[in-house]
């Protein structure tokens, strides 16, 4: 029989500090993304290496400078690849293992469960951009600076935004077809979505796909703002998949 | 069931002073449905603070349902529910409350003590999650992933995560479904623990033993209805006629030959295939009268008892089913 020392449990209940809370929830979601191999293949991996055969093969025609070109569009892809895919994925999964609920069931806030993700999110895909841009520099990319705050804010813009889409696919439906359908989505936006290279069919401009790569290429290769439309193209996609998602994602 | 509460002058003429009057848990007339299914159909039930409730039913009964409703994850459709004196669900109650969810939950690649750490950050002064790690005996998982733990394993780390907050009532979901009977035993003395330094458990089972060995009262649900309270000893209280004789033998054995050999007033019947009881005043002369008919039909009488009837027996009587279906 095991014992216990009297009053080792007596009830001292209490909310943690909410910095500390967001602080651990946000480590905890990024600490698990960067040690999944399958994450990191997806997040890191395959735009690195596209990133390399974009900017040194002409098999796709893109404007030059190329290099530029590649990286802001790989920047998007990396974003798609992280927000999108990777977060339906592991919501997908999360929510079949229960963890929704095991956390609902704490003194964790609601909202502070969402924002932990979305910073997780956010520092995955800082590291992301960091290391496709040293490789992106490495490869002759040179860096208009008066672009920065633009690309700032684009990519947080777009990691909202697939990131709400993301959760809109992941929080409803069945792990494994989430599995599947996050990645085919993926292929698709990356070959046809306007993320490779611009395909000039008009609704594709529509697509929250097209509008980040377009709006990165503005900002990555001028340095100047990116258009209305495209960000006006990400804001309602965000918004309406925001919108949607908290009335469909379920706990498990 | 009689119960002195403190909150009903009218029964006791005055009222009691108590430094936690209210019940931990106070549910009246709580429905449910599913579509057209009613998962809890008018229940009621009360638990005073700093005692074990157990709810004890089949599955299916409205058990988990009902927890989970105290919880605050599900509506209730009528009725009400009040936790610790509020409204389930309310905000403010969830740092109070400690939860363990049936089946457990985490992320699927993290590791036990990384999933408790981030349970005890949601805390003002949680216990120490190393400690805790270690009394659960999961010290030997340390490194492995949430979806490689066993089912047990999960249960157990679930169950640090619903101690972790130092909660004043503790809700656990069938907390040894899927454990070893050692892990059984340490959750067996935990909730012991928790109940010696004031905290409220209510928990949900389908093992009558739990119940028994557990739980200060016991409420009996079946089909999301109360069928019986009260403490183990009221629900199992003998009358003095009231015992049993049990044994078993070959299935199919004519009842009403060995009834006929009996004195008036005892029932013979076969409980499941090969278990037969006999109820009534058991003495000596029905013990010797039962074992020589089973020698005449040429049958040895096997695991032969005479015993108060079990919570299991009190559930059989009032639903005409067995506890574990």
């Amino acid at each position: 029989m095991t014992t216990f020392a009297p009053g080792t449990f007596k009830p001292s209940p209490g909310r943690g500090s909410l910095p500390r809370m967001l602080f651990v929830h946000a480590r905890t979601e990024a600490m698990l993304t960067l040690r999944n191999g399958e994450q990191i293949l997806l997040t890191v991996l395959i735009p690195l290496a596209l990133l390399v055969a974009l900017a040194l093969m002409s098999v796709i025609p893109m404007p030059e400078p190329r290099v530029g070109s590649a990286t802001a569009r790989i920047f998007a892809l990396a974003i798609i690849s992280s927000a999108f895919t990777g977060q339906a994925i592991a919501l997908g999964f999360d929510r079949r293992y229960g963890v929704l609920k095991r956390l609902s069931a704490s003194a964790l806030p609601r909202w502070l469960l969402v924002a932990g993700r979305v910073c997780g999110a956010l520092v995955v895909v800082a590291l992301q951009i960091a290391m496709l841009a040293v490789t992106a520099l490495v490869l002759g990319w040179r860096f208009p600076l008066s672009g920065l705050p633009w690309v700032v804010l684009l990519i947080v813009l777009g990691t909202l935004t697939f990131g709400a889409l993301g959760v809109l696919l992941g929080g409803s439906l069945r792990a494994d077809v989430v599995l599947a359908l996050a990645n085919i989505i993926w292929f698709v936006l990356l070959m046809v979505g306007g993320v490779a290279l611009s395909v000039p069919v008009g609704f594709v401009h529509l697509l929250p796909s097209a509008a980040l790569a377009q709006a990165l290429e503005t900002s990555v290769v001028h340095g100047t703002a990116p258009g209305v439309g495209p960000v006006a193209v990400l804001v309602a996609w965000g918004v309406v998949a925001g919108a949607l998602a908290t009335r469909t994602t379920k706990l498990t | 069931m009689t119960q002195l509460r403190a909150d009903r002058p009218d029964r006791l003429g005055c009222v009691l002073v108590s430094p936690n009057p209210q019940p931990a848990v106070e549910v009246s007339g709580l429905v449910k449905r599913y579509g057209s299914k009613t998962a809890v159909d008018g229940l009621d039930l009360v638990q005073q603070p700093g005692t074990v409730l157990a709810l004890l039913g089949p599955n299916g009964a409205g058990k988990t349902t009902t927890v989970e409703i105290c919880e605050g994850f599900r509506k209730a459709d009528d009725g009400s529910v009040r936790v610790l004196g509020l409204p389930a669900g309310t905000e403010e109650l969830r740092p109070r409350i400690g939860v363990m969810p049936q089946g457990g939950g985490g992320y699927p690649g993290i590791r036990a003590e990384e999933m408790l750490n981030l349970v005890a950050a949601c805390a003002k002064n949680p216990l120490d999650p190393k400690w805790l790690i270690d009394v659960l005996g999961l010290g030997g998982a340390v490194r492995t992933p949430y979806k490689r733990l066993s089912g047990g394993q999960q249960q157990r780390l679930s169950l640090a995560c619903a101690l972790i907050g130092r909660p004043e009532l503790v809700f656990l979901d069938e907390p040894t479904a899927g454990m070893d009977p050692q892990a059984r035993r340490l959750v067996w003395d935990l909730v012991a623990a928790l109940k010696d330094d004031g905290v409220s458990v209510l928990l949900t089972t389908h093992l009558m033993d739990e119940a028994e060995s557990l739980a200060d009262d016991v409420v009996i649900i079946d089909e999301g209805r109360v069928v019986a309270q009260g403490s183990p000893a009221e629900l199992t209280a003998n009358r003095p006629d009231d015992q049993q004789l049990r044994f078993r033998a070959r299935p199919g054995l004519d009842t009403t030959l060995l009834s006929a050999a009996l004195p008036e007033g005892l029932k013979v019947r076969e409980v499941t295939r090969g278990a037969y009881v006999v109820e009534g005043l058991i003495d000596p002369q029905v013990v010797s009268t039962v074992t020589s008919w089973c020698a005449q039909q040429g049958v040895l009488a096997e695991e032969l008892t005479v015993a108060k009837r079990s919570l299991e027996d009190v559930f059989l009587e009032l639903t005409g089913r067995e506890l574990r279906s």
